[in-house]
């Protein structure tokens, strides 16, 4: 029972990110009618967002203390980051500290400007190409974006902390009457679950509620109608190409302290994501969400001890194995309309 | 000539004069020269040229002809690459049943992933064959290589090892891969003046193998196989209703060009005896459809221009560093020679995926058709500027060079 | 007993009856048109009849033969051959291949694997697609591609693609859809040059009640999905039952 429990968390953390990549994806997908490969290098970009602003709220004054010497009896150097000495040690100290968390406020205009950017430069022109042609662009697309990002920060995967405050783990165990050290969750992939949700919901009350959101389910439904009705319905596209680059770079930021961001992060996440999207059904939202969590929650199952010792390397192709089963059974995936994407 | 059409043939026989001299005018500086670097004459170069160009023409049978993007052709490259090398470690390092061997096994794995695949079509069918390489590889990196049944030696890659029982291996014979005693890696180098020349062994025996694949290319093309393959593409719905099942037209062409990757796969193997599951990844599959679109989807010659040229580029434009920009614009004032060199070198060197991605993309938009109709319309324009020096009068032929059926004149 | 028998056929979408108990004889070697207002099940009959569509009751049979079940591809090997509203034609290929395409597909069955031969060396193929091209006038086209045709000439080059299989039956759905008057008048000349020189049964879905009358022997009018009558077009002309079928229709 607790190791089946410690499973399914293990799993909403990267299902979280499945679901939030495969949101955008399907969204874009809906929307526009556009198959965007470079979607999972806007989550590398959201990622380096924030290790751009830790990079930039830790740059230091370098200065020599002579008080101090190092072993070779040479001064020591002192480095002492701006923020601490504008604000003061305890103030920048804990803005360095949370700069990841900062880094969603930076990286909110950076992403809807990167995906403005993307649909009015680029995308808008291959709403009539072939999907193959798309995929193509798309894809050279995320090649440049993923080399800029290289030349830059180099191919290094870069280690960016969360807050000291949420370093360690909690013992779930313990609060549902297990014994202690059975079920352990780190603080942050609980912070990273609960920010998902936060974003999955505010995406769908922000499409539920809103006039705007009326307007783009409508579009998705069935685009000519609405375009005849004199609604001005590319604008609205082009923002929600920008929310799905949000969404997306912000589950890249938030994505940071669990595993150190590396500049191939987007295609390694984008392949599992378009599985992810395929399983739930192109063009549909809860599908999305709903087969992000559950194949990140198989994954986590699959890699089990007793799991990989059965079936060796199931951990590895589970996703995949899922994937052509249901491609194959049920060809419109768990949840996608009747329609889209059809022969 | 050989049952093709003029047109058809002169193109073989240039690409077959290309592939014959490679070893003269891929080396056109002299070896101690600085442009010495440009020369792409060297033996593990010039076999990557034409191993992926038989990879890349293997895949346009089946992107250029019948549409169907697979994203997963890596998968059967490297499964021909594990067969090849398989068979030097049981029957000895004699390339033929290794080469054999790759064929046939990239045949039959084609074929199973072909059945399940095809039933989708689309960006589904994309995904289909993405999903399949991607666990093939997974499955090769770990799975295959535990020690109960070791078949692909994983992370290490599958290699000869002194203790396999290469049962054909005589006293005599090369301990490389050879054929009927004919190491691969024998070259020859011929120097004339500055210059030098390498003939490779490995070189030639793949330059033959990608002549006859090339050739039977062309027969496809110009066939009523290749005509249905076409018209997949073109209507399945009239395709239907005409009677024809496309199914098998696909599914044969699917498994025609995964028997070109195997192929591919197994000369990899056969120049250079190690196989490493890396060659499966999906980077990999991208590659081919690059180099493919690239050069030209659809067109004959264009697949085997986008692999020379991103095997160039790969190699080539990879090992230019500062230190050689600087070289070359060492005749410029400081102050600009080191703002050129600044805006160049993000492009060069370690860079060159950020130039490929871009010419990628400028491909895509710009030239749907890859450099084969960049080059025709440059021929066009060129014929129609020297009618039109010539005072008018004669309409400019609008012919295509590769054979491809021309856009009808205005 | 025709050469198509339509017995009993229903099918619904959803709550929507498409068709309802329809019975439809087609005689062999005559021109048989399926006429009715918009929305009476035309189309949805059509697409029963190739294999698009399997309808939920009834059965249809060519020659004796069941279709349904069978893949469009097998219906038209039967020697079912059909012309589509829009045409739909290789647009990528040139008017030659369009043509030799179903000259392969007649030749060879449903698939065949001659992927080293020379297309052009079948001399067989190439004499009957050419005279085929001839006889629909459009030999002068043959190396345009098909897609730089003009809306007339892809009309014809489908069912010059339909003809050259030499099929049993060809159902044409709304062949001049969309025609001016001239290319109208064209199209019916050239269906009756068709009938007239070949063993051909056609059943044609119009709306243009001109080509109906130029072209018929027998009409079958159908109304919300059942057939309301069937008979010679003078009795169709005056016949009350149509006449309020259509009106019913006008003023609705």
């Amino acid at each position: 029972m607790d190791s089946i429990i410690l499973q399914v968390l293990n799993g909403l953390d990267k299902g979280a990110a499945y679901a939030l990549i495969a949101l955008g994806l399907t969204l874009i997908f809906g929307t526009l009618g556009v198959v965007n490969f470079a979607h999972g290098a806007l989550f590398m970009i959201g990622a380096f967002c924030a290790v751009f602003l830790q990079r930039v709220l830790s740059y230091s004054r370098i200065s020599i203390d002579e008080s101090q010497k190092d072993f070779l009896g040479n001064p020591l150097k002192v480095e002492t980051p701006f923020v601490e000495i504008w604000f003061g040690p305890d103030v920048g100290g804990s803005i360095v500290d949370w700069s990841v968390p900062l880094a969603i406020l930076f990286a909110i205009p950076v992403m809807i400007a990167v995906g403005f950017a993307m649909e009015r430069g680029l995308i808008k022109h291959f709403y009539k190409r072939p999907h193959a042609d798309q995929i193509l662009v798309t894809f050279g697309l995320a090649i440049v974006l993923q080399e800029i990002i290289k030349y830059f920060y180099g191919a290094n995967p870069i280690p960016t902390p969360s807050p000291e405050a949420f370093i360690g783990s909690y013992d779930f165990g313990v609060m549902l009457g297990f014994d202690a050290n059975r079920i352990i969750y780190p603080y942050w992939r609980m912070i990273y679950f609960a920010f998902a949700m936060v974003l999955i919901f505010g995406v769908f009350a922000f499409l539920q509620f809103t006039t705007f959101g009326m307007v783009v389910r409508a579009g998705m439904a069935d685009r000519e109608t609405v375009g005849l009705l004199g609604i001005d319905i590319d604008r609205r596209f082009t923002i929600m190409f920008g929310v799905a680059a949000a969404v997306a770079g912000l589950a890249g930021v938030m994505y940071t302290p669990i595993v150190p961001p590396n500049y191939h992060m987007g295609m390694d996440f984008l392949v599992l994501s378009f599985v992810v999207v395929v399983v739930g059904g192109m063009g549909s939202l809860p599908g999305a969400v709903l087969a992000g969590f559950l194949l990140g929650i198989l994954e986590s199952f699959a890699s089990t001890t007793w799991a990989t010792t059965t079936l060796p390397g199931i951990n590895q192709i589970i996703i995949y194995l899922v994937a052509i089963i249901v491609l194959l059974t049920r060809p419109r995936g768990l949840m996608g309309r009747r329609g889209v994407m059809e022969e | 000539m050989l049952g093709l059409k003029h047109k058809d043939a002169t193109l073989f026989l240039i690409v077959a004069a290309l592939a014959v001299f490679a070893p003269f005018f891929m080396n056109p500086f002299p070896t101690d020269s600085g442009l010495a670097q440009f020369n792409a004459g060297y033996p593990d170069l010039m076999q990557k040229f034409v191993i992926f160009g038989v990879f890349a023409i293997g895949f346009n049978i089946l992107f250029g002809l019948t549409g169907y993007l697979s994203f997963g052709h890596a998968a059967f490259l490297g499964v021909g690459s594990y067969s090849c090398v398989w068979m030097f470690k049981l029957l000895g390092y004699n390339v033929i049943p290794g080469i054999l061997l790759s064929v046939a096994v990239s045949a039959v794995f084609a074929l199973l992933i072909g059945i399940i695949s095809l039933r989708r079509s689309g960006i589904y069918f994309s995904i289909l064959t993405l999903a399949f390489a991607q666990m093939s590889f997974a499955l090769a990196y770990s799975v295959l290589s535990n020690p109960a049944f070791n078949l692909t030696n994983g992370e290490t890659g599958l290699q000869v090892y002194s203790s396999d029982p290469q049962i054909f291996h005589r006293e005599g014979l090369p301990d490389l891969p050879h054929l009927f005693g004919l190491s691969m890696r024998a070259t020859s180098t011929l120097d004339v003046g500055p210059w030098s020349f390498q003939f490779n062994a490995g070189y030639y025996l793949c330059a033959i193998i990608m002549l006859a694949s090339f050739y039977l290319a062309i027969r496809i093309f110009r066939s009523p196989f290749g005509m249905m393959l076409r018209a997949v593409k073109s209507n399945q719905q009239r395709m239907n209703y005409t009677g024809l099942n496309s199914k098998p037209y696909t599914l044969a062409a699917f498994v025609i060009s995964g028997m070109y990757a195997g192929l591919a796969g197994g000369l990899l193997s056969a120049v250079d005896p190690l196989a490493g599951a890396e060659r499966m990844q999906w980077t990999a599959s991208g590659e081919v459809v690059l180099m493919t679109i690239l050069g030209g989807a659809g067109t004959l010659i264009g697949p085997i221009l986008g692999a020379g040229l991103i095997k160039y580029f790969e190699n080539i434009f990879s090992k230019i560093n500062d230190a050689v920009l600087h070289q070359w614009f060492a005749l410029l004032p400081d102050g600009l020679e080191n703002a050129v060199v600044a805006v160049i070198h993000p492009f060069v060197g370690k860079g060159w995926h950020l130039t490929l991605g871009l010419l990628f993309m400028i491909v895509v938009i710009f030239l749907p058709g890859g450099l084969v109709e960049g080059g025709q319309r440059l021929g066009r324009a060129l014929m129609a500027a020297r009618a039109r020096l010539r005072g008018g009068g004669r309409e400019a032929k609008s012919g295509a060079a590769d054979g491809q059926p021309g856009t009808p004149a205005e | 007993m025709g050469i198509l028998e339509v017995k009993g056929v229903g099918k619904r979408f959803g709550g929507l009856k498409a068709l309802d108990n329809v019975n439809l004889s087609v005689r062999e070697n005559t021109v048989h048109a399926i006429i009715g207002p918009n929305g009476a099940g035309k189309s949805t009959l059509l697409n029963c009849l190739v294999g698009k569509l399997i309808p939920d009751t009834g059965s249809v049979t060519f020659q004796g033969e069941s279709v349904l079940g069978r893949k469009p591809h097998e219906i038209n090997q039967m020697g079912i051959s059909r012309v589509f509203q829009t045409p739909e034609i290789f647009g990528d290929l040139t008017v030659m291949e369009n043509v030799m395409i179903p000259c392969y597909a007649k030749r060879d069955g449903s698939f065949r694997l001659h992927a080293v031969e020379d297309v052009w060396s079948e001399s067989d193929i190439v004499e009957k697609a050419e005279a085929l091209l001839r006889d629909v006038g459009m030999l002068e086209k043959r190396d345009s591609h098909a897609a730089s045709l003009s809306r007339g000439d892809k009309r014809r080059l489908e069912m010059a693609m339909c003809l050259v299989q030499e099929p049993k039956l060809l159902l044409l759905d709304e062949p001049t859809a969309g025609m001016a008057r001239a290319d109208t008048n064209n199209t019916i000349e050239l269906l009756k040059t068709i009938n007239a020189k070949r063993d051909i049964t056609m059943a044609i879905i119009e709306h243009d009640m001109h080509v109906v009358f130029s072209l018929a022997e027998r009409i079958t009018v159908l109304a919300q999905g059942t057939p309301l009558v069937e008979d010679t077009p003078e009795k169709i002309k005056g016949h009350p039952k149509v006449q309020e079928a259509y009106l019913g229709q006008a003023h609705a």
